[in-house]
């Protein structure tokens, strides 16, 4: 049972003040509306709430009819990638007290991709950039004597940081050229390509920087940093284009 | 009733790889190497006319004509609007393949920026090495007052 008792002194926690919270929501229903509408919802909330549970409540409490995708709700599934204040956020990453919760919050679906309904984009156009980089491990000798694909620390870490990928396109649509571009494969599918060409393991660099050199590849990017801004998880995504741009000039990851 | 809304990106699909030279890495590595060198030329030219000497206040037909004569100058201007002009030009190109949606479209603006860039360089190229601040038999009332000097 409680102890709640340290040197005969009550321990009283201190209440934690919640707060009414206006968020407005880019609505669209494609079964009822022509356009996208902006509709503002009042919650009550605390500073450790994250938007997603400003999502949740809602949805559960006040309108069933929002429409938005999330999964592990921790960050890793990447599902809930959404534009919050015009920045491109996970939702369940993203604290109110990081917010000025004095204004609005304003909240709408990731741009560049179709729009299929109120917070959620049809992500086949993002899939594909990425499939098309051959994002696996293509290794056809046979390793030397054993079974294993050995690697030094250092070889390891030449690509650490892209293998934090979750592929929540947070980076690709917060990227002004992927807005407007058709065929640009955009940051995350460079990013997930990167991670195979600076792997020691691996011997099909020479066909990924290929891919990549293509008219509509690195260089359209013109390094505006709004990816690695967007990222959730923090990659130098900017940096890891920059260093495939290299790559191809040299010739050689 | 459903309503799809447009998808927001370009429809135009990616071209066939084609062999041979790539102009799109040749012209990013244009774009940084020309980028220093301009700013050295920019910045050099402008401290020469602005700054050296009197300043601003020495600027004038006699001076421009001056600095027109001299091998140096004329090298160096020609540099710099070649590149200047080519590296505009490439800047203006990427924005069309950015912005304009329709192949017409982007045909027609791309060829308008090759047309201007190529006539500039003409132009700017010919008044730089056929320059003549005193060309032989013109009235003399014609002619700015350093060539009475000559």
């Amino acid at each position: 049972m409680s102890t709640a008792t340290i040197a005969n002194q009550p321990v009283v926690p201190e209440e934690i003040q919640s707060f009414t919270v206006t968020l407005i929501i880019r609505r669209f229903n494609p079964e009822v509306d022509d356009e996208p509408h902006w509709q503002d919802f009042d919650v009550q909330l605390y500073p450790t709430d994250r938007v997603l549970d400003a999502l949740h409540k809602i949805k559960w409490e006040q309108d069933g009819s929002l429409t938005f995708r999330r999964s592990c709700a921790h960050g890793i599934c990447g599902s809930d990638a959404m534009r919050i204040n015009g920045r491109n956020r996970l939702a369940c990453k993203t604290l109110m007290k990081d917010l000025d919760v004095t204004k609005p919050i304003y909240v709408e679906a990731i741009k560049g991709l179709p729009l299929e309904k109120d917070l959620i984009v049809d992500m086949e156009p993002f899939f594909d950039s990425f499939k098309a980089v051959q994002p696996f491990l293509v290794a056809k000798s046979k390793p030397v004597d054993g079974k294993e694909r050995q690697q030094t620390v250092a070889q390891r870490a030449r690509f650490d940081d892209t293998t934090k990928c979750i592929l929540c396109a947070a980076c690709t649509s917060s990227c002004p050229v992927f807005w407007t571009d058709g065929q640009y494969f955009g940051p995350a599918a460079i990013v997930n390509a990167h991670r195979f060409i600076f792997d020691s393991r691996d011997e099909n660099a020479a066909v990924r920087l290929d891919i990549l050199n293509d008219q509509e590849g690195v260089w359209r990017c013109r390094t505006t940093f709004n990816c690695t801004d967007a990222c959730p998880r923090g990659i130098q995504v900017t940096q890891a284009i920059a260093e495939v741009k290299q790559a191809i000039m040299r010739g050689k990851a | 009733m459903t309503s799809t809304i447009e998808a927001p990106r370009s429809p135009y699909t990616r071209s066939a790889k084609k062999r041979g030279l790539n102009w799109e890495k040749w012209g990013w590595i244009y774009m940084r190497v020309s980028g220093v060198v301009l700013i050295v030329l920019i910045f050099g030219h402008l401290f020469v006319n602005l700054m050296v000497g009197e300043g601003v206040s020495a600027l004038n037909f006699a001076f421009v004509a001056g600095k027109l004569a001299s091998p140096f100058w004329q090298t160096w201007d020609v540099l710099m609007l070649w590149l200047a002009l080519i590296h505009g030009g490439n800047g203006m190109r990427t924005l069309v393949n950015d912005y304009a949606t329709s192949r017409i479209s982007r045909g027609i603006l791309k060829v308008a920026i090759l047309l201007s860039v190529v006539s500039l360089i003409v132009l700017g190229t010919l008044v730089v090495y056929t320059f003549d601040a005193c060309p032989a038999g013109s009235p003399a009332d014609l002619l700015p007052a350093l060539c009475s000097n000559l």
